[in-house]
Formats: structure tokens, sequence, C-alpha cells
């Protein structure tokens, strides 16, 4: 059965742009004390990237593939830990900010 | 089968993520905000496992390897992103979002480069789509360790030569050309080509970035996650992946609003920050300025505070460093019982990350009141008769105003030079991370307290609450 996903280019497009619109419309509502935290929960969000990096080294077929594919997968992991971690600390501090708001 | 499970977990993901950011936006939830993303990413990240179930013919003899390749190096990143996550300090936080954020660029270009290596046949949309991914994710990881190495103190001088604007054009055309060539290269390009290409664009990264002064680097961070999140996106495109394309576009329309209202927080266009630096700036900037450093002691300002009517406390990267700010808010208590006016004025890019400075001091108990925007205050510097800068350099340069060969000239400071009195608390006679002298520092009306910012706040308290202890007896 075959269910992947088939995207012509104008469903692409159309994805794309009603991405950059929820991107744009989440964002726009931020108070700019938020802003810190926000930039990197949206770098922790595009770590979604190890993902990719994974399907490409399982279908290395090569060293040099499988070199450059076990990078991705390390750069992607590094970015998803990072992100998360930084994020959840910052926003840590956020607490009696939040608090402080009757 | 297993395809349209990765791919509803994804689904479920992408919907995870913009939920999750959706909470982030009040500090109310915003803590859960990031435990929902983070949720959707493990589940995605644990589903992606089951593309090993379909992997192409030609890989099918390495899946074992490849598996336990990625096996390996998820647990080396995500152990070692996380155990520096945990440690780096609060401070040394913008640097290492960069740094992390310069990972996810590099991840999307690796992307690009197996699918350009494989033997697979792309169609020349996709093969273009990969190569513009690659592009940006290359040079969003090269610029983004260069700003980490700016921050971190690594590199400290921008590097200008003449006519960089002129080679730095040159390289991105070179990169382009041989994108191109690859493009239209019968039965792929080559690994000569591909490596070409990925040099020359981690090579713009370097250069576009190098010239770059240090108070810039927030806004240029910004830019580069905006950058990721559109190469992650564009090699969704590439492998399919909408869950990819959706995380990553979200990310660079969120990321692109970001750093213009950054760049806005700065009064500066976008263009001013990038190529502003470029050319013809005097290296010898600021070592003219006359005069000397007056120091002074913690005790004596503390009492000068304490018997004057209107007090701003300008607070800075070295207070948070410090880890001083509660400290300082005990001391700005007992001005405030005391009757002094006491406020607190904060630069938008203070801390070095816009609305860090604000979270340090919420933390504190500091109530909102008290914290003043550029903005709202400047205007008040002329009747205050004393201005406490802790640990604060860059944003209260008169240079910003006035000195055209500055590298921070046109970015809004703080007028703490035009108070009566402005005590100065600083660590040691070091420039600020933009690399510029500050002439406030040598102004007649100015004196330097030096020592560690906590110190020096104790030292006040105990000086005003002695005081306070011997007029009562």
């Amino acid at each position: 059965m075959d269910t992947h996903i088939v995207l012509t280019v104008l469903i692409a497009v159309y994805i794309f742009m009603l991405a950059a619109f929820t991107g744009y419309e989440v964002i726009s509502r931020v108070p700019a004390i938020l802003h810190t935290p926000l930039m990197s929960g949206s770098n922790f969000v595009h770590g979604i990237v190890v993902v990719g990096a994974m399907y490409a080294l399982f279908n290395a077929a090569s060293w040099p593939e499988q070199v450059i594919g076990f990078l991705g997968v390390l750069l992607g992991a590094g970015n998803v830990g990072g992100g998360y971690v930084v994020t959840e600390r910052m926003l840590e501090m956020f607490k009696p900010s939040a608090k402080k708001q009757p | 089968m297993s395809f349209l499970i990765v791919d509803l977990c994804g689904l479920l993901a992408a919907f995870l993520f913009i939920y999750g950011l959706k909470r982030m936006a009040s500090p109310v939830t915003a803590r859960s905000g990031i435990r929902v993303a983070g949720f959707g990413m493990a589940l995605v990240v644990l589903a992606a496992f089951l593309y090993a179930m379909h992997v192409t013919p030609a890989a099918r003899p390495h899946l074992g390897t490849n598996v336990l390749l990625a096996v390996i190096a998820l647990v080396l990143g995500l152990g070692w992103a996380w155990w520096r996550g945990k440690r780096v300090a609060i401070t040394a936080m913008p640097q290492m979002v960069a740094l992390y954020n310069g990972m996810g660029g590099g991840a999307a270009a690796a992307i690009a480069a197996v699918e350009l290596l494989s033997h697979e046949a792309l169609t020349a949309l996709h093969l273009g789509v990969a190569l513009a991914g690659a592009l940006i994710g290359a040079v969003s990881l090269s610029g983004s360790v260069v700003a980490w190495a700016k921050l971190d103190g690594r590199l400290r001088k921008p590097w200008r030569i003449k006519g960089q604007k002129v080679l730095n054009a040159l390289v991105l055309l070179a990169a382009l050309a041989l994108g191109l060539a690859a493009l239209l290269a019968s039965g792929g390009p080559g690994p000569g080509l591909t490596a070409a290409f990925f040099v020359l664009a981690l090579a713009f990264g370097i250069l576009m970035t190098l010239p770059i002064g240090g108070a810039d680097m927030p806004v240029l961070i910004s830019l580069y996650n905006a950058c990721t999140g559109l190469a992650v996106g564009l090699e969704g495109y590439v492998l399919g992946n909408p869950a990819l394309m959706i995380a990553g576009m979200v990310v660079g329309a969120a990321g692109t609003l970001l750093t213009l209202l950054m760049a806005k927080a700065m009064n500066r266009s976008l263009a001013n920050v990038l190529f502003s630096n470029f050319g013809d700036v005097s290296l010898a900037s600021g070592d003219d300025i006359q005069g000397q450093m007056k120091p002074a002691e913690a005790s004596d300002a503390a009492i000068t505070m304490r018997y004057a009517d209107k007090v701003i406390i300008v607070p800075g990267y070295g207070l948070a460093a410090a880890q001083a700010q509660q400290k300082l808010y005990e001391f700005v208590k007992l001005l405030a019982e005391a009757g002094v006016d006491v406020k607190f004025a904060v630069h938008p890019v203070a801390g070095r990350m816009p609305g860090h400075m604000d979270v340090l001091l919420a933390e504190a108990g500091v109530p909102y009141d008290m914290i003043f925007a550029l903005e709202d205050i400047n205007d008040a510097f002329p009747d205050t008769d004393v201005v406490l800068v802790i640990g604060a350099n860059d944003v209260v340069n008169p240079a910003a105003r006035s000195d055209k060969s500055s590298p921070i000239y046109g970015m809004p400071i703080l007028d703490a030079d035009r108070a009566q009195q402005v005590y100065v608390v600083k660590r040691g006679q070091g420039k600020g991370y933009a690399g510029v002298e500050n002439a406030l520092f040598y102004a007649d009306n100015c004196n330097m307290v030096y020592g560690d910012a906590q110190a020096v706040m104790a030292k006040m308290v105990q000086a005003v609450k002695a005081l306070g202890d011997a007029g009562a007896a």
C-alpha cells in the first residue's frame, strides 16, 4: 500500500504560504519581553531537521554519504537537545514575572 | 504503512509546534508551551526510525550500519547539547542559541549534500530547491559559528578589509554559479562540484559575519535562525516531508518578523545592520579620548544616592553576569524607603538579547512599573541626580550619538552622561562587547566603582543600612 504523501509543486507552495502566515501571526502578538525565549523556542522547532537527516542517513549508500549523513544527524540532534534545554531554562526565569501579573 | 505512521506523527508534531509556540506567547502558559513542542519532537524523532523499513535498494546492504550510526549521532548530539545547555550560564545564552541554530543549518545542508551525492535521480526542481536550501543552511552554519565566537569573546575585533563588499559579492556569485553548474550538469553534480559549492557557501557565511560588530549580533542570530528555518523548509520539500516544510517555514516567517522587530528596537534597518560596518571604518576610533577614569568607593556612591532625589539605574550584561540583581533590588528598596525616586532604565538590547534584562529584573522581584524602556525615560536623564550604571557599557556610550567612525554609531543609547552624577560599576577597565572605548567613563561627572557587581551592591546595601542605624540611634 503506497500511502506516502505525493507533493505537487502547487501543494508545496500552498503549505509554505499557509505556514509562513501562521508563523507571522503566532509571533506578532508576543510581548517584547518574551522575545528571547521565543527566538530560542523557534530555534528548537526547526530542530525537526534531524528527522530529515535521519532519512538521509538511512538511505546513504556510500561512505561519503554515510559520513555526511552522520554529521547531519549529529548537528540536528544538537539543535534539538540544545534548543529545548536552553528554552526551558529561560522560561523558568519567567515564572516570577508571570506571578506578578494580577 | 510505516511511512503513513511517520507522516501522521509529523502532522501531529507540526500541530504541537504551532500550538506550543502559541502558548509561548504569554508568560502564563510559556513553560507548558515548550513542553508541548518538546513532546511533538520526541514523537516525530522516534517515529523517524520507521524510515529504516523502506530504504532505497542501494542503501539496503548498509542499513544496519546506518541505523547504528544514527543512534550514535543522536545520543552524542543530544547528550552534548543537553549537557552544555544545562551548564551554560544564562548570560552566555545568546551564543549558545547561535551555536544550536548553526547546527540546525548544518543539518539542513548535510541533507542536501547527501541528496546531491546520491545516485537517485532528482528532478531539476528538486535539485534547485535542494541547492537553495543547502546554500542558506551552510551560510547559517558558518555565520552562526562566527557569531558564537564573537559573543563568546573568542573573536574580539570585527575583521574589515578594503573592498570587503566586493569580495563577499564575488564569493556569493561564485557559489551561485557553481550551484547553477550543478543544476545543469548531466547525470547529477559530481562530488568535486558539490564539495566546491559547499566550501564557497560556508566561506560566504564567514565573510559576511566577520565585519559585523558585537552589538549587532542578536539581530544577526535572529536572522540566521530565520535562515535555518527556511533551509529546513526547503529540504523538507526535497524529501517530501510536510512536517519539515511546515515547521521550517513557520520558523522562517516568525524569525524574519523577530529580526525586523529587533532591528527596529535598535532604530536601524536590517540592511544597515548587515552592511553599514563594511569598508571605510577607522580602526583607531575612540583612542583619542581625553581625561582619566576616576575611581570611587562603593559606600560613597551609595550615600550620594541615599541623599539624592532622583536616581536611575541602568543595568546591563555585567549585572546579570555577577547575578547581582537580587542585591541590587535590595539596595533599590532601601533607597525607595528613604524617599528616593528610583527607576530602572532598560535598553532594548541590554544583556545583548532583547528582553533578557527585563526577565532578570522581574526574577529579582522588581515590579514592572519601576522598569522603563529607552524611549520613555531618555528625557528624564538631565533632571536626574545620580545614574548608577551596572555592567552596561555600549548602551550608554555617547559615541553612538556623535562619533560617525564608531562601530556602534547610530544605535540609540540611554543618555546617562546627561545626568548630574554618574557612577559606573564595572569589573575592570575593559571595553564593551562592541570593542569600543566609552567616553562616558572619562567624563567629569562620572566615577568608576570597580569590583564584582554583587560585592559592590553588598557594600552599598551595608553603607545605607549603617546610615539608617546611625540615624535611628
